[in-house]
């Protein structure tokens, strides 16, 4: 049976993530202390990339799914994410009918 | 063995509010993933090698669409990319460990597992080897039990969008996001991050809004850099 691409990008994930996970420690602690730059851009990098991936949705995809990002991020500010993302779901599914 | 079990079980206790916590998204990754067209097998392999919730959710976003799979061991790459901050610093707390204790302790270490092993070292309590284990390990067999139940009974759902499951996603992602507030140079990350994505994805078009609307925030925040003696917050 041959190994689908889906098989092979999972571990090549695993592999990679497993490298940033001892690479910290086996890179980063040979320095006297991480460059400040350095560890801003690191500390920064999941909120960059998942912004970026959650961004389009309140733009391009139409005012249901606009409204339940904008409604999203105020909840977010309240509420633990589990009770959040059960309004929110409930809420596009509501607009989605309505609109 | 019989003086670590104690500190085994002290573990255990401690991971039983990160299981609660972990739990409902452990299912909705194996759901997701079925949604997403993986099968049970792949969602339980993933979970099971990758073990990193926000970056396992990334990638099936970009299974489904039609990407490079270069692109997606990097983007999975990316969101994981902050473990190597949590490596340093971890290093210096389990320093008494043995070398291929490290190197189990790193495979299983994620946010949670992370930020409780530096609470307890800041509070002056002991984090051995065993504890780490009983703090770990339930962790984890809940996490790759749910991915291939959640992908069992998730495949039996035939019409995503008819309920609303499709945008389960990009709300977790935007959960994730306002979890992180807290972090040094939140607000200026997240602002440019989501312009250059905007942007990105108007004028050169999906799925390049991912690295350069996350390469945006990036620069921004090395630009902007940090206070010396800085706290790294999870």
């Amino acid at each position: 049976m041959a190994v689908s691409t889906t098989i092979w990008v999972i571990l090549g994930a695993a592999v990679a993530t497993y490298l940033t996970r001892v690479g910290g420690h086996a890179v980063l602690s040979r320095f006297e202390r991480i460059p400040p730059r350095v560890e801003a851009a690191l500390n920064a990098v999941p909120a960059a990339v998942l912004t970026a991936i959650v961004a389009p949705y309140a733009v391009f995809f139409g005012l249901a799914e606009a409204i339940t990002i904008a409604a999203a991020i105020v909840l977010a500010l309240r509420l633990p994410t589990l009770a959040m993302l059960g309004l929110c779901w409930a809420l596009v599914w509501v607009l989605r009918q309505a609109i | 063995m019989t003086a670590s079990q104690p500190d085994f079980w002290r573990g255990v206790r401690d991971a039983v509010p990160i299981m609660i916590a972990v739990a409902p998204f452990g299912l909705l990754f194996g759901a997701l993933a079925a949604e997403n067209g993986m099968t049970p097998f792949e969602a339980t392999l993933m979970s099971a090698t990758v073990y990193a919730g926000a970056s396992q959710m990334v990638g099936i976003e970009l299974f489904g669409a039609d990407i490079a799979p270069w692109i997606i061991v990097f983007s999975i790459l990316a969101v994981n990319f902050r473990h190597v901050l949590y490596s340093a610093t971890m290093g210096q707390t389990i320093g008494s460990y043995s070398r291929l204790q490290k190197a189990l302790a790193f495979a299983l270490m994620t946010d949670p597992q992370f930020a409780t092993t530096e609470q307890k070292a800041e509070k002056g309590a002991a984090t051995p080897f065993a504890w780490y284990l009983g703090l770990a390990l339930p962790v984890y067999a809940l996490w790759v039990a749910e991915a291939w139940l959640g992908a069992v009974f998730g495949s039996l759902i035939d019409d995503p969008a008819a309920y609303a499951i499709d945008f389960l996603l990009p709300l977790y992602f935007l959960g994730m996001v306002m979890g992180f507030r807290g972090r040094a140079n939140w607000l200026p990350v997240v602002a440019a991050s989501a312009v250059a994505s905007v942007a990105a994805y108007h004028f050169v078009g999906s799925p390049w809004h991912v690295s350069l609307g996350g390469l945006a925030g990036v620069v921004v925040a090395a630009i902007i850099g940090v206070r010396p003696g800085h706290k790294l917050v999870v």
